[in-house]
């Protein structure tokens, strides 16, 4: 945990990189590779937090940051996409 | 140098003195004279500031809470209707520790409509953070504001604060202040500066940031240790006030209260009246003194023991009402007595709602009734109603 500061100013520009807010999600979006095109990038171009990032083997999702909000699901043409419980 | 001013006009005065970088400000009865004069100072060229006329009043604090974080001295002025509008921003201004100094023409609430005074405006803000200070005559208005500043600006500190004054009672009449001399007040209260500079580009920053559940509870916790060193820095303060302008402020500032069986408890210009009253029952060979709060946020719970320590009955008078419990400043007073051994009775007045006079008659009455109180050592009726006409429910 970080000292607090007075009042809440944050002094460290960047530092949202440091809070994984992945934390959120109850649904987790799975890429079915032989469904996906991996050309398309509809998810990447659709994800709303950035959460999907764009890799010479297609698309990744990066669990650290996605909500669950499964806008990729319903965007992707092929339905390579589905929303899985998700467990821990 | 004397002036016969208008309690609007001292708090202008004081805010002028205090040299604010920016006021922004909206006009509401009874405090519209505040922006008019400080219009006026800056048009005469009597005072650099960034006189901001905004939309709305919660534009106005808003305003305040962004010119503040870039580390630079503010103040607005309003009342009642005007000050619930702030509501929301209050407790950003003070969760921000930005020292935003606030006067308040304290007048009641609607419904329905009423421009006059009480304290209901102010009262129902305690809970936002914001150190509340009452003035009883239009000399302590200008003073307090001065002194608000050095207070919330200390960096143990860093709250905002309000500064009450009657509405029409003060706001609105003429009585004589003795102004500070601007070097004098320059000493007392040198340019605000402050170890983070917010808006600094050199050195970027996050203002008004997310909190999360790990985090929030000891942001909270912080603001309450600054409540808590408040209360040393305003003893401070007023001793260097009065050291060198010679008026002397206290938190509870008292009359005859050490051998008096009945204290009364007020705030604000109905204090006056209680003190006439008091020197009348003197006479009468009546055992009644007067406990005035000036502070109220930080709550004076040190002085207010040691000031009721001998007293059978305090009569807390309030002018306010919280609706199914009692006054406000009725529960605040009785609460710091609970787990005391000994305790006086604690009586209960609501007096002087919507600008309703409080007078003479009304104090003797209640006298009269915590006089019965300390008699039959009996509590009847908790809170009562003064003057009120309830043949014509």
């Amino acid at each position: 945990m970080a000292k607090i500061t007075t009042g809440a100013i944050n002094p460290e520009p960047g530092s949202s990189k440091k809070y994984k807010t992945g934390s959120w999600r109850n649904m987790k979006p799975v890429i079915d590779f032989n469904k996906c095109t991996k050309k398309c990038l509809f998810c990447y171009e659709y994800c709303p937090d950035s959460a999907v990032e764009k890799t010479k083997d297609g698309p990744k999702i990066n669990y650290d940051y996605c909500k669950g909000c499964g806008i990729c699901a319903y965007e992707c043409p092929k339905e390579a996409i589905t929303m899985e419980q998700e467990e821990k | 140098m004397k002036l016969i001013v208008r309690g609007n006009e001292a708090t202008a005065v004081g805010a002028k003195l205090s040299r604010p970088d920016v006021i922004p400000a909206y006009p509401i009865t009874p405090s519209t004279l505040f922006p008019e004069k400080i219009s006026e100072y800056v048009a005469n060229g009597e005072l650099d500031t960034q006189f901001i006329t905004v939309e709305s009043e919660h534009s106005a604090i808003s305003a305040c809470i962004g010119a503040s974080a870039t580390g630079v001295r503010t103040c607005t002025c309003t009342a009642s209707q005007g000050l619930a509008l702030m509501h929301e921003m209050l407790f950003i201004a003070a969760g921000m520790r930005l020292p935003i100094v606030m006067p308040i023409g304290n007048r009641a609430l609607s419904a329905p409509i009423n421009i006059w005074c009480d304290h209901q405006d102010t009262i129902s803000e305690l809970d936002t953070g914001w150190m509340q200070f009452y003035a009883e005559k239009n000399q302590e208005a200008l003073d307090l504001v001065i002194m608000a500043f050095k207070i919330a600006e200390n960096k143990y500190v860093l709250l905002p604060a309000m500064v009450g004054l009657d509405a029409f009672v003060l706001t609105h009449t003429m009585e004589v202040v003795d102004v500070p001399d601007q070097k004098d007040v320059d000493d007392f209260l040198p340019p605000y500066t402050t170890s983070a500079s917010y808006l600094d580009p050199t050195k970027p920053a996050t203002v008004g940031s997310f909190g999360t559940p790990e985090y929030y509870m000891e942001f909270k916790y912080a603001e309450e240790l600054a409540m808590n060193a408040a209360e040393k820095v305003i003893d401070e303060v007023f001793a260097e006030f009065k050291q060198k302008f010679g008026r002397e402020y206290k938190k509870i500032n008292t009359y005859k209260t050490e051998d008096a069986d009945i204290i009364l408890v007020t705030m604000g210009s109905m204090s006056g009246t209680a003190r006439a009253t008091v020197r009348q029952l003197r006479k009468d060979g009546k055992k009644v003194g007067l406990a005035k709060l000036t502070v109220l946020r930080p709550f004076p719970e040190k002085e207010l023991l040691e000031c009721a320590q001998h007293a059978k009955v305090l009569a807390v008078v309030d002018r306010n009402i919280s609706f199914g419990f009692g006054g406000r400043v009725f529960s605040e007073v009785a609460g710091k007595f609970i787990n005391r051994a000994t305790k006086p009775l604690i009586t209960n007045y609501v007096v002087g709602l919507g600008g309703r006079d409080v007078t003479i008659n009304d104090y003797k009455e209640i006298v009269a009734d915590s006089e019965n109180v300390m008699n039959t050592g009996k509590v009847e009726t908790q809170t009562k109603w003064i003057n009120v006409k309830k043949e014509n429910l």
